[in-house]
């Protein structure tokens, strides 16, 4: 005891027996993002984790029933198929489209064009707006059946155009016309990831003779592909959670014929509409390895198609 | 068109012009394709009920508020009420998200503490944690708490750095600042309170300010955790007395709901005239979503 005391005044020792001064302040200044950690994050993972092998109604304490959420999830549950269907069908066309916008119009203005910083922030302005409930209102009157999207239609074209919204088979595009609309954020990295790029090389591809459509596609394209690799995961994994603009335009259902049926929005409905309350949180988690998967996959695959200028092989 | 001729006739030869035409050409019509929706929409909260399936318009057929008269007092409650409510916990989540996380971010970027690296390695894995996974245990826990149909839920998790974008972003910034800095006022005895308080912060307005502007702007348009936690009406959001302004009226009064809708996204489209440089700044820096 004595020994300790003795030793406890010599600062090498301190850092031996314990916490130091030194972690004392650290561990003051961490103490609420640790303490919402443990209580918000780590907690609930875990216990969203044990309900995902229960039965949960909110009313009754959960009663364990081993794998049942999921075994029902993958051969009894239609809706979950259905589910996944609209999610990838939007993802499939969303991401794609949004990026090929994107950087259409951000190579368009990265040519030191009169007016720059003006289009990019009203090109812009849709990516701040979209995922409100105000512009999903919006959406929902523009593609109704005498709707303003089918007015210009017929004014234009002469066209008469159906309720896009309530037909089963063009609701989702809606939502995908939706979300291209919000290609601005994505610009607005690759007008950054452009200007990264050396203008000498165009210069010397143009002394060369390449043909603009031939310097984007053998100098833009390949320096461009870390940006484009980046905004592609961050597009898909913002698609995966994609919520309000389906919830809205079809008023909380997913309808019509379930043709909205986001996997979040179906997860929402599971929990709070039907208080599956287990398994909304088997679905959580079954989403949380789609994501993984997803992401993992992008970056195994990566090095295929991703050349980093300061890669070292 | 004027400046592009002006410009033309400086040093520009016949195809360069030519070029810069065709861009602004494509730019311009872009600009008005995209701009469109929301153009007819503020024209629209000004035209009467049966115009608003007839006019394409863009301009407003009167400057009469009525829309907005009418629409404001539509349901019970008055949209006074749901913007004092979003304004509320807006104005709580900035304040939460700039304290909590700037604290935590000075302690990854600059203390010296067991188990740093781990801890932040976990932080960083929360940041590509989908909320859903946490959703039900984090209900469960408010419903016991009793907090459900309070702000509570909303607010109090941010002022436990609950947002690690936030923290990331500033930790980022942190490390920019030159420790000489705080090395020397270290040497002069200050507390690292202090070295947070009188060196770090100050220096540190503009990435401050980013997270603030960016706090406000998602948690004005968050719909999400609205929807699970406030259900009396004289709780609700704008976004959310939106969501009950569709329900109620159905399809019978889409003038007032374009006049209430172009109200609840004014805010966004203000706070972004004053901070654009700043938000396109943060958007390009670091990829943020929204």
């Amino acid at each position: 005891m004595n020994a300790a005391a003795s030793e406890a005044t010599h600062p090498s020792a301190r850092r031996v027996l314990g916490f130091g001064r030194r972690d004392l302040a650290g561990y003051l200044f961490l103490a609420p993002w640790l303490a919402g950690f443990v209580v918000f994050t780590l907690g609930p993972a875990l216990a969203s984790l044990y309900l995902s092998f229960t039965k949960f109604d909110l009313l009754s304490p959960p009663v364990w029933i081993g794998a049942e959420n999921y075994t029902r999830m993958f051969t009894g549950d239609y809706r979950f198929y259905q589910a996944l269907k609209v999610t990838f069908t939007y993802l499939l066309f969303e991401v794609p489209l949004k990026l090929a916008f994107a950087l259409g119009i951000a190579t368009l203005l990265d040519k030191a064009v009169r007016g720059g910083s003006f289009y990019r922030a009203l090109f812009y302005i849709p990516s701040l707006l979209g995922g409100s409930v105000a512009i999903a209102v919006l959406w929902r009157q523009l593609f109704e059946g005498n709707g303003t999207v089918n007015q210009l239609l017929l004014w234009l074209l002469g066209i008469q155009g159906p309720s896009w919204i309530s037909n089963p088979n063009t609701a989702v595009y809606t939502l995908v016309i939706l979300a291209i609309w919000q290609f601005g954020s994505p610009m607005i990295i690759f007008l950054a990831g452009l200007r990264q790029i050396p203008q000498d090389l165009y210069e010397a591809a143009s002394m060369d003779g390449a043909s603009k459509f031939r310097q984007f596609y053998r100098i833009t394209l390949p320096l461009l592909a870390p940006v484009i690799f980046f905004n592609m995961v961050l597009q898909v994994i913002e698609g995966f959670k994609a919520f309000t603009p389906a919830f809205i335009i079809s008023g909380g259902t997913g309808g019509p014929v379930d043709s909205t049926l986001f996997y979040t929005l179906f997860l929402y409905q599971e929990a709070f509409a039907y208080f599956r309350m287990g398994y909304a949180a088997a679905l959580a988690w079954v989403l949380l390895i789609i994501i993984g998967a997803f992401t993992g996959l992008s970056f195994l695959t990566s090095k295929y198609w991703v050349h980093y200028e300061d890669d070292a092989r | 068109m004027k400046t592009m001729h002006a410009e033309a006739g400086t040093r520009l030869d016949a195809k360069a012009m030519a070029g810069a035409i065709l861009r602004h050409g494509l730019l311009i019509a872009a600009s008005f394709v995209m701009l469109y929706p929301l153009l007819w929409m503020i024209a629209s909260a000004f035209k009467p009920e049966n115009a608003i399936f007839t006019d394409l318009s863009i301009i407003p057929p009167s400057l009469d508020p009525v829309n907005f008269r009418e629409g404001w007092t539509a349901l019970q409650t008055s949209f006074t009420r749901f913007y004092w409510n979003s304004f509320v916990i807006a104005i709580l989540v900035v304040i939460g998200n700039l304290v909590s996380c700037s604290l935590t971010a000075y302690a990854f970027a600059r203390l010296q503490f067991r188990w740093k690296q781990p801890l932040f390695a976990l932080m960083l894995a929360t940041l590509m944690l989908p909320y859903h996974v946490t959703l039900i245990p984090q209900y469960v826990l408010f419903l016991q708490l009793g907090w459900v149909d309070t702000i509570l839920p909303l607010v109090v998790p941010k002022y436990l750095a609950a947002d690690a974008f936030f923290i990331f972003l500033m930790v980022q910034f942190f490390r920019g600042i030159p420790r000489e800095l705080d090395e020397a006022a270290q040497m002069d005895g200050c507390s690292p309170w202090r070295i947070y308080w009188k060196i770090i912060m100050p220096l540190s307005l503009p990435v401050l300010a980013t997270a603030g502007i960016f706090s406000f702007l998602w948690t004005w348009n968050d719909f999400f955790g609205p929807l699970i936690y406030l259900n009396d009406s004289i709780n609700y959001t704008v976004p959310l007395a939106l969501r009950s302004f569709v329900d109620a009226t159905g399809t019978s009064a889409w003038g007032q709901l374009f006049a209430m809708s172009v109200l609840a996204i004014l805010p966004i489209f203000l706070v972004f005239l004053f901070f654009q440089r700043l938000i396109i700044e943060g958007v390009a820096m670091s990829g943020m979503k929204r």
